[in-house]
């Protein structure tokens, strides 16, 4: 509890000892939590492996794929993780107006991300490429939809802990949050970069 | 309005389900009734439904695990009923459409709804105080997985009345459960059901798995921990890791039925089989995750009431792992006749033999454990000893079944029913009635009356011969599961024999019941005041039953793998400290049972395609999180007056029971 | 009574698990334990050999679980009391090593077999097999002879000592064919073709059914399968089915796919020789290992009729 911050919910120093030393404890229950998400990624991307040849009468991977739009939606997401830990930095340091700032910034790439897949859903589906037409589409649109929610949820998440910054301060239950909301933001980009490789770079080599 | 939602949804003109329903509503008017007269909802409310205590959701979760087995029960009743009566090309009473969803619900409710809550409660229960903690890592999530649950049972309860259950056996296998096969709204129950259940399944795991790795006592090294709790700690890897595979499998499936995908659907390139990878990847390390707790409950019991440390401590310990490792390497043997090939028939059926030796190790030690101690015939023992004898039957026919060119002729027949009857039955659900009986005095400072007890063993033990060991006749004459009739003279006597070990087993669910009525009737002559009525060996025992709130006044100090015996020993269990610090707790919220509801109304406006009542129970469930997390009055602080108080009664009681002894 | 004496010896190894021997003698007529076909007869030695190589560690873990109990039960105050006593390497070696040869033993058991009993493996045989196509449908089952050019739904012929080879899909959900005197099952999945090889060794009518639930009218979808005698005898029932059925072609076969129950026998000539691989294709557009046998025009024209029957919503046309 090194914390500096004098907070509402700052635990009592007196009881440092106490089991409900919550800080780690909790970053070590939303680790766990972040193992059972990648195991249902990893259902995701097995039911991927076995699908995506099973083009039926629709398109392939190659025939629908853009590299270079994917290219600016991974570079956002990539950069949208670094912002996100010079956030951490400042959190730690104990500066809000920095953390509020590049939250916002990382808040921003998210969004460019997400709107990107989503344009991207929309355009497949009005060309007649919906998760209907084959079972290639769908494991395709089931994969990079399950990790786009994810993004969303993390965007949902990320505005409440800027506003909970902006009221509250950076006190040491903040910080926490920062800390688990920093964790699946990372892990989302680390799903993504198999997203990007397996999916679209394999299907278009 | 009401999506598809009308009321034909409601079977007015099938008199069973009416008259279930009539009987089952009836009760419950009872109950509520009863609440009201007695104004005991302020204290349902306050010290049950809204508590975050460890050992009150425990309680809660083995409430509805007994009201599950009840209606679970009620179908295996139905089902023999049937197959007993339709014999010789009767149609019996009940005609597929209705019949195909009793036995989807029985496998259900049995496996996720009696099964997985009666675990969880035990291990709520007992987990926390075996390490020497004072509540869980996550006390509120704890909560909120509860009401996930019940949100799941709910919905399960709800298509008796409303619309229908899956007519698909329980594993639910595309392309049948998909829209063009089932195109009402059973298979949604199901998925939605199993869905939420699944999610609260995962949160406690994670819960519990913080909770031994940061929470035990001082002292307490990891090898040291109490064997339950090793093997719930197994369970709980176990969860995490298959858990996911099952999340993903059903999603894969809604979004088949709900938005034309193609994930298992029989054209398009969609592909079913592998539906039955995923379901079994998680359904195979689902058996584990039912029986090892079990496991570990027999080894507390051996232990304790032979009065004798157990035996190969550690390599229990080790041979559990090694289930719970190779739980993941075998599912491919529940479909040996997909057509996969010699080789790989041959690898998954030997990785499932290699299982039996970590469980054969398990049962040899504790035999060992038994050797040279002084053996108490308590209730808990009896059921010990049947799990031994039974359930070695039941892994005997499991591995003859993973030789694939014996499968092949047994795959889907009656034996394969008697097979994981024997294993759940004389595994998990033994385990689960043993623990009950040993843990209740610890939970509720009163024993449970030992003669029903006793009567309650024998006509689950003879009546589990009686109802399946013909079933593994039938198996070898041929008879396969999921019949809803049968025309073969050879058949009918065994399915006789089976509807008789039925209400056998009838009969010992009652006198469960009974023992149950009689023992909170006779509470004061059975009423246990040392807190330790057993003689125990672990840390719980070292503690008042029933326990307060905070568990230990003073956190123990663990020396040995048998704490509490160590302490006896040595003379410093019960020792009084100087003084008593205040200890840090967290407070009683509503926010899971909001969450529940709201859950509740999201997977039943799914289920009906009420798109609006969805947006509501989203909204209301993301809302009560924010509300939860932003509240900042979560947590007390217990004086040492009155942990001193507390203490200094229970003592008391501890003497004057000594005394009297 | 002579039939059951002769039972009698097919049941003996179960006698113990069962305890009710007598009524179960008489009983096992009809099942995996009186087999009727090679493969079933191994299938049924190999059931026997791994439950008494199992029985060396069940039989003794039993007794010693009741021994125990009663030799150290709290009032037998004579026997040896050691409650610290916890380990043992002896014991530990013991039942860690005893378990682990039974269960070598058992794999190469287990090995051996899959490989025989594969049902992807021809029989050896010095007669030519008869070949069965064989249609999973709600709810009955359709037999196809391609090379006799009939067919058949709920009943199947061929001689006795000779190879059946079985290739087998489903029109509708996933079934499991299956007749448990002749031997082990093989699951029946759309667009899927798997196969299966029996043969009956001895003359008689077997049932046959589906072992993998289907919806509704599964418990009805039962059909017989009939070994002759003789050559000729099967001879003469080909003749019959060719003779007395109507023919089986695109329409004929849309107008079966009705979904049904309980239905009887019926025969049929086959009017269309590729029907089977039509039924497959149906639900294989989707596969790019198929793609390349579209240059089939036939089969991709009759494959297109049976995907527009509207009362197979799965198999809606794709444009």
């Amino acid at each position: 509890m090194t914390s500096s911050v004098s907070h509402a919910n700052a635990a009592p120093a007196a009881h440092e000892h106490e089991h409900h030393d919550s800080g780690s404890q909790t970053v070590l229950g939303f680790w766990l939590y972040l193992m059972t998400d990648c195991i249902l990624f990893a259902t995701a991307f097995a039911s991927y492996a076995v699908l995506y040849r099973n083009i039926a009468t629709g398109p392939a991977g190659h025939e629908i794929f853009e590299l270079p739009y994917v290219a600016v939606e991974t570079a956002a997401l990539l950069l949208s993780s670094l912002t996100y830990g010079l956030a951490m930095i400042c959190g730690h340091q104990g500066k809000r107006q920095a953390v509020l700032g590049w939250l916002a910034v990382t808040f921003a790439f998210g969004a460019v991300f997400i709107g990107m897949e989503v344009n991207e859903f929309h355009k497949l589906i009005a060309e007649g490429h919906g998760p209907n037409v084959s079972a290639f589409l769908s494991a395709f649109f089931g994969l990079v939809g399950l990790h786009g929610l994810h993004v969303t949820a993390g965007l949902v998440w990320m505005a409440v802990m800027m506003l909970e910054v902006a009221r509250r301060g950076l006190g040491e239950r903040t910080l926490v949050r920062l800390s688990c909301l920093s964790l699946f933001w990372h892990f989302l980009d680390i799903v993504w970069i198999c997203v990007f490789t397996i999916v679209y770079l394999k299907g278009v080599l | 309005m009401f999506g598809k939602l009308t009321l034909d949804a409601i079977p007015f003109h099938e008199p069973i389900v009416m008259g279930a329903l009539g009987g089952a509503g009836l009760i419950g008017l009872l109950v509520l009734a009863a609440i009201t007269k007695y104004r005991k909802w302020g204290y349902l409310w306050t010290e049950w439904l809204t508590s975050v205590d460890h050992k009150r959701i425990g309680v809660m979760y083995i409430a509805v695990a007994l009201v599950m087995l009840l209606r679970g029960f009620a179908d295996a009743l139905m089902m023999r009923t049937q197959l007993a009566m339709a014999t010789d090309g009767a149609m019996g009473v009940f005609p597929p459409s209705h019949y195909d969803q009793v036995f989807t619900a029985h496998g259900v409710i049995m496996i996720i709804f009696m099964a997985m809550p009666f675990m969880t409660g035990l291990m709520n229960i007992v987990v926390p105080q075996q390490i020497g903690a004072r509540d869980v890592a996550f006390p509120f999530l704890n909560s909120l997985s509860f009401y996930l649950l019940v949100a799941a049972a709910a919905l399960v309860n709800l298509s008796l009345g409303v619309g229908n259950f899956a007519r698909t056996g329980w594993v639910a296998y595309p392309p049948l459960a998909e829209l063009a096969f089932s195109p009402d709204v059973g298979v949604d129950y199901y998925t939605w059901a199993l869905q939420i259940s699944g999610i609260g399944t995962t949160l406690t795991a994670v819960n519990f798995l913080v909770t031994v790795l940061r929470m035990r006592a001082p002292g307490m090294k990891l090898m040291q921990m109490p064997i339950f709790t090793w093997t719930c700690t197994w369970a709980n890897v176990l969860i995490v890791a298959s858990f996911p595979i099952l999340t993903g499998a059903l999603a894969m499936l809604s979004l088949d039925r709900y938005l034309d995908f193609h994930f298992f659907t029989a054209e398009a390139g969609g592909n079913a089989m592998m539906y039955l990878n995923l379901f079994w990847a998680w359904g195979h390390p689902e058996v584990y995750i039912l029986v090892l707790p079990a496991f570990g409950i027999f080894s507390e019991v051996v232990s304790t009431f032979t009065g004798k440390r157990l035996f190969g401590h550690t390599s229990m310990i080790i041979a559990s792992g090694v289930i719970s490792v190779l739980g993941f390497m075998v599912w491919l043997h529940h479909f040996f006749t997909m057509g996969s090939g010699a080789n790989v028939n041959a690898f998954f059926g030997i990785a499932t033999m290699v299982i039996s030796v970590p469980t054969g190790v398990k049962l040899f030690n504790w035999l060992f454990t038994i050797f040279r101690g002084r053996l108490r015939f308590e209730v808990p023992i009896l059921w010990t000893l049947g799990f031994m004898v039974t359930f070695t039957i039941g892994g005997m026919t499991g591995v003859l079944m993973a030789v694939p060119g014996a499968d092949f002729v047994l795959h889907n027949s009656l034996f394969l029913i008697a097979h994981f009857h024997n294993t759940i039955i004389g595994g998990a659900v033994f385990g689960y009635l043993a623990g009950f009986t040993y843990w209740f005095p610890k939970v509720f400072g009163f024993r449970l009356e030992p003669k029903l007890g006793k009567a309650a063993f024998w006509f689950w033990q003879i009546g589990f011969y009686f109802a399946f060991m013909p079933l593994y006749i039938l198996g070898f004459l041929g008879m396969t599961r999921r019949l809803n009739h049968t025309n073969n003279p050879a058949w009918d006597i065994w399915l006789y024999v089976a509807l008789f070990g039925a209400l056998l087993i009838a009969c010992g669910i009652g006198c469960q019941l009974l023992q149950l009525g009689v023992s909170i009737w006779q509470r004061k002559k059975l009423v246990d005041q040392t807190g330790d009525p057993w003689n125990g060996h672990t840390l719980e025992w070292s503690i008042p039953s029933p326990p307060p709130s905070y568990n230990f006044a003073v956190l123990p100090q663990v020396q040995d793998i048998d704490a509490f015996t160590d302490m006896k020993e040595k003379g410093t269990a019960y020792a009084k400290p100087a003084s008593y610090a205040p200890i840090h707790m967290p407070r009683n919220t509503a926010a899971g049972v909001w969450i529940g509801g709201f859950t509740l109304a999201l997977g039943f406006a799914l289920i009906w395609h009420i798109w609006w009542l969805a947006i509501v129970g989203l909204v209301g469930i993301v809302g009560s999180m924010l509300a939860r997390a932003y509240d900042d009055d979560r947590d007390f602080y217990i004086q040492p007056a009155e942990i001193e108080a507390t203490e200094r009664a229970a003592a008391e009681r501890r003497a004057l029971a000594a005394t009297s002894a | 009574m002579n039939l059951m004496m002769k039972r009698d010896r097919h049941c003996h190894p179960f006698r113990w698990l069962l305890a009710l021997a007598p009524v179960l003698l008489a009983g096992c007529q009809g099942g995996i334990l009186d087999p009727k076909g090679q493969v079933a007869a191994d299938e049924k030695s190999l059931i026997i050999t791994a439950t008494l190589l199992m029985l060396l560690v069940v039989v003794p873990v039993i007794v010693m679980t009741l021994v125990f109990a009663w030799k150290y039960r709290a009032s037998n105050t004579k026997a040896v009391y050691t409650p610290k006593w916890a380990h043992s390497n002896k014991i530990e070696a013991v039942v860690w090593i005893v378990p682990i040869i039974i269960v070598c033993c058992l794999a190469v058991v287990a090995w051996r077999t899959t490989h025989k009993l594969d049902p992807y493996r021809p029989l050896d045989s010095d007669k030519p097999p008869v070949n069965v196509q064989v249609v999973a449908m709600n709810w009955k089952w359709l037999f196809i002879y391609p090379d006799l050019g009939i067919a058949s739904v709920n009943e199947l012929a061929f001689p006795k000592d000779t190879p059946v080879n079985f290739h087998i899909t489903s029109d509708a959900a996933m079934n499991s064919f299956f007749i448990p005197q002749l031997g082990g099952q093989i699951y029946a999945m759309a667009g899927m073709d798997t196969q299966l090889h029996l043969i009956a060794n001895e003359a008689g009518t077997y049932h046959g059914m589906s072992a993998n639930y289907s919806g509704g009218g599964f418990s009805g979808m039962k059909f017989n399968a009939i070994a002759t005698n003789t050559p000729e005898e099967f001879q003469a029932w080909v003749a019959k089915v060719r003779a007395s059925g109507s023919k089986l072609d695109a329409q004929g076969y849309l107008a079966l796919a009705v979904p049904s129950e309980n239905n009887p026998a019926a025969y049929y000539a086959l009017g269309e020789p590729l029907l089977f691989q039509a039924v497959l294709h149906k639900y294989m557009a989707g596969r790019q290992s198929l793609a390349a046998s579209a240059e089939d025009i036939r089969l991709a024209e009759l494959t297109r009729v049976l995907c527009q029957t509207p009362l197979q919503p799965a198999a809606a046309p794709k444009e």
